[in-house]
């Protein structure tokens, strides 16, 4: 960090908010900035929450009660997102390594002493029942990105393969669970940080290249179901109330909702129970049954404009680790966004992703506001250099 | 800090190429949402009518509704078989915790069985969860009012209205109407399961059986929508319903007219009451079936509403066999009752006329055998002619002219009557009976020696002993035959079949079948004579029955020793004299002149068939022909 500059910078900051004449922020942007909340993003999320919560509301086959506790969910996630952008970005850095080795801590624990459910090893019970893998999340590009902040940008080879352990150890603890999605999840978000920071094509080129041996090497490392899910996504009709049953009633529900839907609680897929998983991770197709192509495209608009307004966030921050970690929290959003609708619609394999901020669950929507907080954090802490 | 530990390290190039990578990484994106929403756009616009489609074929469920069975009138349109609704119960699955608890205790209070239990648990597992399994078809008043109150303790467990096959005059119609039975597996893999897809019970014997198919009616359908584990969806909770396709309704199952007259089954059953036997009653010039008994009978009600495993077992074992149907399924050595009919052969055969007399001294010898053929008289009806040897039914008249007739010839007139062949009745598991010929025994035994055929087999043929057999419906269509002089019509039981909606009927048309050709008319007029002289002759065997009738009347009396019994069943001594008393049968028929009534029975172990089965036919004749007293 340059000293000089920050002195600079509060000077101005304070001048600037002290200003208001001068300062193009009004009233309430003002106190906004001062909570550190981010307008833009706030709104957007608050819509995608409350179009999530009407969706739901119908997959849950119109339980008050399972909309409620979403609701509450909903609430403390976004307590959590206000929190966590009440913290300076330099706070979150210095205490980055630390929180990535407890976690790997946790990782550890929870393949010995976890509970066991739906055939995984995922939650730990230390007081309150969570998964670690989550933590991880947001572990993985904070600790990548706070290698790289005081190191040579575009990354040196060794630097990366560092990277690369750090990025392998808990994807691996995390499939080992076993949980794919969420292992591939973090991997992908490791992996944004060094393409962000500039790692060359070629490079890129030559580890595609690897990929390939090295698909197949995971593919003798992978579960019977999951491989059957990638089997599945090749020819869905060849089992058709078996694996393929999942893909086959999603694109039923979601191609017979036509252009503008069935109507709320109307889908017949949804709401006689064709469709699988239908308020988890299948609430995309829901959502296409009932409200139609307008309805899928309004909400995949709002998840895009979150997505731009994090990348710009990140080209707004002032140093590598916001720059970076912004950048990946933005990307690895979009990758979820496009893993679930891709995979519902029947383009990838069903791996066990939910639609954020939409499905119902809890852990994984604190982790995803905990990331926005951090965008709030890193744009309301901006330190504002003269350019 | 860190920044001047990294001289390297330039921050605008850095952010150069940071926001060149955002770029970069912003058109994957693009790119990545770009597939995803043309991928919506193949699915939700460009094969929309073919997921729209699927997606209905999904939530349509098709359920078969099960017609309403046809019902069972008699000849004058009395109730023979109905549909009443019941009260059955019934246990669904998934609205249960504890099945075996549940069963226990319901078996605990007499409404299942214990041995049932095991049965239902299975069905319980079987089918799906939401489906109802049928505990008991139908309650009594008492058992509903004690399962009433006890109802809270059996959550998933209640009773449902539904119909049940009622059969009013039970006993007397059982072996006649027969009963339905629920479906068995045999059942659903002989019948169209599409058809029977909501039916729960079947036909499973009499004309309840043999007109299955238009008793039965067609099966419709309505449109459900079920969720996707089948389960029904309650109609008007949403739009979802509004655009079902159309239902089809069940065509009703036609009604079924039986010949039968109700009042004569039940005089029929009140004279066999106590005993076993059977009686047929027969319209000469048609062939309709009056009455058809057999005896003891059964309730048909216990088979449709469902009974205990103990009283199935009761009427299964029961040595008197209630279950079997004596009337078509029985078979009796004929006795003297096939006297008339080998009288006409012996005069067509030219082995004896009109004229001709024997003395009956009480026995008969065939030449160079000591073996004496003992009439029913010892001490001989003296002096007879073949008039005097029907009327007194003399045996030793029908011994001395057998040889001369021949076994072959008699296999060949009473087959004309029938005997030996199936009627072709519409009910089903007739016997045959059996008229021996020198073939069949050639057929019928392995060994060579027993493959011979005796001339004192042909002796004793001759009054219907031996080997032959005949059913008592074979003797009611061949007395019948005896009746209309020749003309013969195929029994048959149904009279009409109406159409339960438009009320058309269609009547069943009599089958004739071919004469028994006779060339003499005086043949016949002397054979009919001498058998109303057995009943109002100065000395038939049976003019105690029929002397002072306000008709005149025929018949024919048998007495048929009892062959053997089979070793499998058990007796004690006093059943057993009792079973070996000589069977009593009679065939009869009225008025003498014009018949309008045939009727044979039997009367097992009943000794004598002028003394014990004669006034019973009487009394169906007098009934049939408006001579009844009121109080039968």
């Amino acid at each position: 960090m340059l000293t000089s500059g920050s002195v600079t910078m509060r000077l101005s900051d304070t001048q600037r908010l002290l200003m208001p004449k001068a300062a193009p922020l009004s009233d309430f942007g003002l106190i906004m900035r001062r909570l550190h909340i981010d307008g833009p993003l706030l709104v957007a999320l608050l819509l995608i929450c409350c179009f999530g919560l009407f969706v739901l509301y119908s997959a849950v086959g119109e339980s008050n009660r399972l909309l409620m506790n979403q609701v509450v969910r909903l609430g403390v996630a976004f307590v959590a997102m206000l929190i966590v952008a009440q913290l300076p970005p330099d706070f979150l850095r210095r205490w980055t390594p630390w929180g990535y080795f407890a976690g790997l801590l946790l990782l550890i624990l929870v393949l010995t002493k976890g509970d066991v459910g739906q055939g995984a090893r995922r939650w730990l019970d230390l007081g309150i029942r969570f998964q670690p893998s989550e933590a991880m999340k947001l572990g993985v590009p904070m600790m990548t990105a706070w290698y790289l902040h005081d190191r040579q940008i575009p990354p040196r080879l060794g630097h990366l393969a560092i990277i690369a352990v750090m990025i392998a150890v808990p994807t691996l603890l995390i499939a080992k669970q076993p949980d794919l999605g969420t292992s591939l999840l973090i991997a992908a978000s490791g992996v944004i940080v060094i393409v962000l920071a500039g790692m060359s094509f070629r490079l890129m080129l030559g580890l595609g290249v690897l990929a390939v041996p090295g698909a197949m090497l995971l593919w003798t490392f992978m579960q019977d179901y999951q491989k059957q899910r990638v089997l599945t996504l090749l020819n869905p009709d060849s089992d058709p109330l078996g694996a393929g049953y999942n893909i086959i009633q999603s694109k039923i529900a979601i191609g017979s909702g036509g252009l503008f839907g069935k109507g709320w609680t109307n889908g017949s897929q949804a709401q006689l129970e064709f469709l699988p998983e239908r308020d988890t991770d299948f609430i995309f197709a829901v959502l296409g049954e009932e409200f139609g192509l307008f309805g899928v495209l309004t909400l995949l608009v709002l998840y895009l404009f979150v997505v731009g307004r994090g990348l710009y966030i990140a080209t707004q921050a002032h140093d590598t680790y916001s720059r970076l970690l912004a950048g990946s929290i933005s990307l690895t959003f979009m990758v979820y966004v496009f893993v679930n609708t891709a995979m519902v619609t029947g383009l990838v394999p069903v791996v066990g992703v939910p639609l954020p901020l939409v499905s119902f669950g809890g852990t994984s929507m604190v982790t995803l506001m905990a990331g926005f907080g951090i965008l709030m954090s890193i744009h309301s802490h901006r330190k504002l250099l003269p350019h | 800090m860190s920044a001047l530990l990294s001289p390297i390290k330039d921050i605008h190039s850095e952010r150069r190429l940071f926001i060149a990578r955002v770029v970069l990484s912003i058109v994957v994106s693009l790119l990545l949402m770009g597939t995803v929403v043309a991928r919506l756009v193949q699915l939700q616009v460009v094969d929309h009518e073919l997921f729209a489609e699927k997606s209905q074929g999904n939530r349509v469920r098709i359920e078969p509704v099960p017609p309403i069975r046809g019902l069972v009138f008699d000849r004058k349109g009395r109730v023979i078989a109905q549909n009443i609704p019941a009260y059955q119960l019934e246990l669904i699955p998934e609205q249960v915790s504890d099945i075996d608890d549940t069963l226990n205790r319901l078996a605990a209070i007499n409404l299942i069985e214990f041995e049932e239990i095991e049965r239902f648990k299975e069905l319980s597992r079987s089918g799906p969860r939401f489906k109802p399994v049928t505990l008991k078809f139908r309650l009594s008043d008492e058992e509903i009012a004690n399962f009433a109150i006890q109802r809270p303790r059996f959550p998933g467990v209640d009773f449902r209205p539904r119909l049940v096959r009622h059969y009013p005059s039970g006993t007397s119609v059982a072996h006649a109407v027969g009963y339905v039975g629920a479906l068995s597996t045999n059942d659903l893999q002989r019948l169209d399961s599409a058809a029977y897809a909501g039916t729960s019970h079947t036909g499973k014997t009499g004309v309840e059986s043999s007109y299955e198919s238009d008793l039965h009616g067609d099966a419709g359908y309505r449109h459900l929508v079920a969720n996707a584990r089948g389960r029904r969806v309650p109609s008007g909770t949403s739009e979802l319903l509004d655009t079902l396709p159309d239902d089809l309704t069940p065509a009703p199952g036609e009604n079924v007219y039986l010949s039968i007259d109700l009042d004569l089954q039940m005089i029929a059953t009140k004279a066999l009451e106590g005993r076993r036997g059977a009686l047929v009653a027969i319209d000469p010039w048609t062939g309709e079936i009056l009455a058809l008994v057999s005896a003891p009978s059964f309730d048909p009600n216990l088979f449709a509403a469902g009974m205990s495993t103990q009283q199935y077992r009761e009427l299964r074992d029961n040595p008197d066999r209630p279950l079997f149907n004596r009337a078509v399924r029985g078979t009796y050595p004929p006795g003297s009752t096939i006297k008339p009919m080998l009288a006409l052969a012996a005069l067509e055969t030219g082995a004896t006329n009109l004229t001709r007399k024997t003395l009956c001294r009480g026995y008969f010898q065939l030449p160079g055998d000591d073996h004496r053929y003992r009439d029913w008289k010892p001490e001989g009806h003296g002096p007879v002619d073949l008039h005097d040897a029907i009327a007194q039914s003399c045996d030793v008249y029908f011994y001395e002219i057998s040889r001369d007739v021949g076994i072959d010839a008699m296999h060949d007139y009473l087959d004309r009557f029938g005997l030996g062949t199936k009627t072709g009745i519409d009910l089903d598991s007739e016997s045959s009976g059996l008229v021996p010929s020198k073939e069949w025994k050639r057929s019928a035994f392995r060994d060579r020696d027993d493959q011979r055929w005796y001339h004192g087999e042909t002796v004793i043929a001759s009054i219907g002993q031996g080997y032959m057999l005949a059913s008592p419906l074979q003797l009611a269509s061949a007395a019948a035959a005896l009746a209309t002089r020749g003309q013969r019509y195929r029994p048959h039981i149904v009279a009409a079949i109406e159409n339960a909606l438009t009320n058309e009927s269609r009547i069943i048309a009599p089958e004739r079948l071919p004469d028994v050709e006779i060339s003499n008319e005086f043949y016949w007029s002397t054979v009919v004579g001498a058998m109303h002289d057995v009943m109002q002759g100065p000395r038939g065997t049976a003019r105690a029955v029929g002397t002072g009738a306000p008709y005149e009347m025929a018949g024919k009396s048998g007495t048929a020793q009892v062959v053997s019994i089979a070793q499998d069943e058990e007796y004690d001594d006093a059943e057993l004299e009792e079973r070996q008393r000589d069977h009593a049968l009679f065939i009869s028929f009225a008025p003498y002149d014009n018949p309008r009534i045939a009727v044979a029975l039997i009367v097992e172990n009943g000794e004598s068939g002028s003394g014990v089965a004669a006034p019973i036919a009487r009394s169906i004749m007098d009934a049939y022909l408006g001579f009844g007293d009121d109080a039968s």
